[in-house]
């Protein structure tokens, strides 16, 4: 094969070459939530990328978007924004049309399964993910994949270090793979609630770990925390390089 | 061979008779979606500074090498707080002018505070133009552009960007295409961080632009070296630059460039 | 016996160039319960008479948000208003997705207008039976609008529509150089509930028959019902 080709070359190809539009990008950036006793955060960096180039350091993917839910919806930055913009749309029909009634996070979770379904065939490509709490009070994250399949969980990591992030959270918050010491590894070690300032601890870590390994994540680290009281952010940079 | 490009991929009529397009109620002509540019604008730049935003682009319209036009004016004043930068293919950049055209018309309908009050603000402009670059994407059949929209809302800079995926973002310094790669880290430089912003005045903000559309004259060889730029400040406005040259220019490193041209070693 | 010949239809003028069922559309208004609507520099308000049919059923709704900072309230058909508020609703909304933009309260007004206009020149259709008052805080500050199924919409400092509306119009234009320069929405839902009074036979009002919208600087489209309403009577 010719190493420099000529714009006026007609060789004959092997394969046939596609002239189509790709639709899709990969934004990179990765998310976290995690679901505490009577709270839950969901986390993302703020790094905004297109291959090798950073676009942005400060773009932020996690949101507020009402009734005490945040959410994200990390990869095709496009598809995530227009999803989001989406269920927020669908969240303020369901007030108009239930005298202001709050929206719960499993109907909240039904409803965005619906919207990522209704484009199957055209998927949103984007992990998402919704915290709250639930109708106990007790923290709640639900996780979809791009097609609306989704699950309540404890914890998930989305987005483009999911796979650093992921077994680090199940020894964490679920103690796989802990044992009680002293009993030879036959007893595991007992889960328990975490508290919010371990949580962010864990989060943090989280975050300065994947950026040391992933080059699309890093600049800057947003997290929503909920509870009862309402929602707040914490920032914390992360290394630009 | 039937060199009509309407039949081209078609099975032969001598061999197997006209086709019908009645065949999964074909139309008759088919419908055609961009795949690639055609002629193209290279990079649109642009940074914040403590008193407005700046924004610059050449003025060349290339046809793959060849440079085809050289007086095309890349940057769209609307209303008089926002500029629309535009790289890309240069019809698909011609449509989008006669769709922010139709915008400012449809606003001067509807209200009778245009002049003030209701006048367009940059951040009606990008929704407006970010809806339209993902319903494109989104039937497959994109405008083939990446654009800049900088401008001043409420005595605050605003400068965002969005391309034919519809993929949007925010940034101090913003560049399209090469930009992103030649002058985007001579412009962070100057304006990485968001408190960056405060401690630049225009003179330097301006002359950092001037130097990257240097340095992309010097590397880019799509780019030409007339270019404009406009200038939208708090105090004094929207100030639109035409027909600026790339000056001081310094062909001394060419000699030394090695690998690549005529001489040996 | 006497019969008009040119009240059938929308499409046809009578010979003095009247248009019969358009002029029946507003009287529909009349038959509503009263709406008032008062706006200052920067707030506007509306506040409502409610009615329920008898004592056992509940009162008709009056007033409906649009968007976090436009509503309106009814006197007329109320199922003549929803199609209008949906609509309305929606506009505000494609505003807010494509244009980033809250819609003005100019602009939904000409909405409006456009929307009942097609009405009045279209056979085998019929005006529509409801007068509105639309309140909104956009760019260019409160505005109040009086919309009626003629396709008329009007930006006034303060009106009122409905039954016997009459009397809070006269009370408004007495007090409308106090209650455009007042400054707290407090203050300026009183002239509005005063307002109100002057339009009143044998009711009086209760917590149970008034509804109080406001609008303004900062503050987003707030419905007031119930116990909500009981400091302002």
């Amino acid at each position: 094969m010719n190493t420099v080709a000529s714009e006026y070359s007609s060789e004959v190809q092997s394969t046939p070459i596609e002239h189509s539009f790709n639709p899709y990008s990969d934004n990179g950036g990765t998310i976290l939530g995690i679901a505490g006793e009577d709270f839950a955060v969901l986390a993302g960096d703020t790094r905004h990328t297109t291959d090798y180039s950073i676009n942005s350091r400060y773009e932020p993917k996690v949101f507020d978007v009402g009734d005490n839910i945040i959410m994200s919806a990390n990869g095709f930055a496009a598809d995530g924004e227009a999803l989001l913009k989406r269920f927020k749309n669908s969240l303020k029909w369901y007030h108009f049309d239930n005298n202001e009634k709050k929206l719960s996070m499993s109907a909240a979770a039904r409803n965005i399964q619906q919207l990522l379904y209704g484009k199957r065939f055209f998927p949103y490509y984007v992990h998402t993910i919704i915290a709250g709490l639930d109708e106990d009070g007790k923290g709640s994250v639900f996780s979809f994949d791009p097609v609306g399949s989704y699950e309540r969980e404890q914890c998930r990591a989305g987005g483009a270090a999911a796979s650093l992030i992921m077994p680090f959270l199940d020894n964490q918050v679920n103690f796989k793979n802990q044992y009680v010491p002293g009993t030879d590894g036959k007893e595991k070690r007992h889960i328990k609630f975490l508290t919010v300032d371990e949580v962010v601890r864990l989060v943090r870590d989280a975050f300065t770990s994947a950026t040391e390994r992933h080059i699309h994540v890093g600049d800057g680290l947003e997290i929503l925390i909920v509870t009862k009281d309402g929602v707040r952010k914490e920032f914390y940079e992360l290394k630009r390089d | 061979m039937n060199h009509d490009p309407f039949s081209w991929g078609r099975p032969s009529d001598e061999t197997y008779g006209a086709y019908d397009t009645k065949i999964a109620q074909a139309p008759a002509f088919p419908k055609m979606n961009t795949t690639q540019p055609i002629v193209t604008g290279t990079s649109v730049i642009s940074m914040k500074y403590n008193n407005g935003v700046i924004i610059a682009a050449d003025n060349l319209g290339s046809y793959g090498s060849l440079l085809r036009f050289t007086n095309v004016e890349r940057l769209i004043p609307v209303g008089n707080s926002t500029v629309v930068g535009i790289s890309g293919d240069i019809s698909d950049m011609q449509h989008i002018e006669d769709l922010l055209e139709e915008m400012k018309t449809e606003n001067n309908y509807d209200n009778s505070y245009v002049d003030d009050e209701e006048a367009l603000k940059p951040s009606y402009v990008f929704e407006y133009l970010a809806t339209v670059m993902y319903n494109r994407r989104s039937k497959m059949n994109p405008l083939w552009n990446a654009i800049i929209v900088a401008g001043m809302e409420d005595k605050k800079p605003f400068l965002r960007y969005v391309n034919l995926l519809g993929v949007t973002y925010s940034s101090p310094t913003l560049a399209t295409g090469f930009g992103a790669h030649l002058a985007l880290p001579l412009m962070r430089r100057v304006v990485d961080r968001e408190d960056d912003i405060e401690k630049t005045t225009l003179e330097v903000a301006e002359n950092t632009i001037l130097e990257s559309m240097k340095i992309l004259y010097y590397r880019d060889a799509r780019s030409s070296r007339k270019f404009s730029m406009a200038i939208i400040d708090n105090d004094q406005g929207l100030i639109l630059k035409k027909g600026l040259q790339v000056e001081n220019m310094s062909w001394e490193f060419a000699k030394n460039i090695r690998g690549y041209g005529t001489q040996k070693v | 016996m006497f019969r008009n010949n040119y009240d059938g239809d929308t499409v046809t003028f009578s010979p003095t160039g009247r248009l019969f069922q358009v002029e029946y559309a507003l009287e529909a208004i009349k038959q509503g319960s009263v709406t008032v609507g008062l706006r200052s520099k920067n707030h506007a308000v509306l506040v409502a008479l409610k009615r329920n049919a008898d004592e056992l059923s509940s009162y008709q709704k009056k007033i409906i948000k649009c968007d976090t900072h436009m509503g309106l309230s009814l006197a007329g058909l109320a199922p003549d208003a929803r199609v209008l508020s949906n609509y309305l609703r929606q506009q505000c909304n494609y505003s807010q997705l494509v244009y980033n933009r809250k819609l003005s309260v100019e602009k939904a007004g000409h909405l409006l207008s456009d929307k009942a206009q097609r009405n009045t020149q279209s056979y085998g259709g019929r005006p529509y039976g409801v007068g509105l008052l639309i309140i909104g805080y956009d760019n260019s500050g409160a505005h109040l609008l009086e919309f009626q199924p003629s396709g008329n919409t009007l930006e006034l400092y303060g009106t009122a529509i409905g039954a016997r509306s009459q009397g809070s119009k006269t009370y408004l234009e007495r007090v409308l150089d106090e209650f455009v320069d007042v400054q707290t929405s407090e203050e300026l839902i009183k002239f509005g509930v005063e307002a109100l009074r002057q339009s009143l036979k044998d009711e009086t009002l209760t917590t149970d028959n008034l509804s109080i919208a406001i609008v303004g600087k900062d503050l987003p489209f707030t419905l007031y019902d119930g116990e909500n309403v009981s400091s302002f009577l």
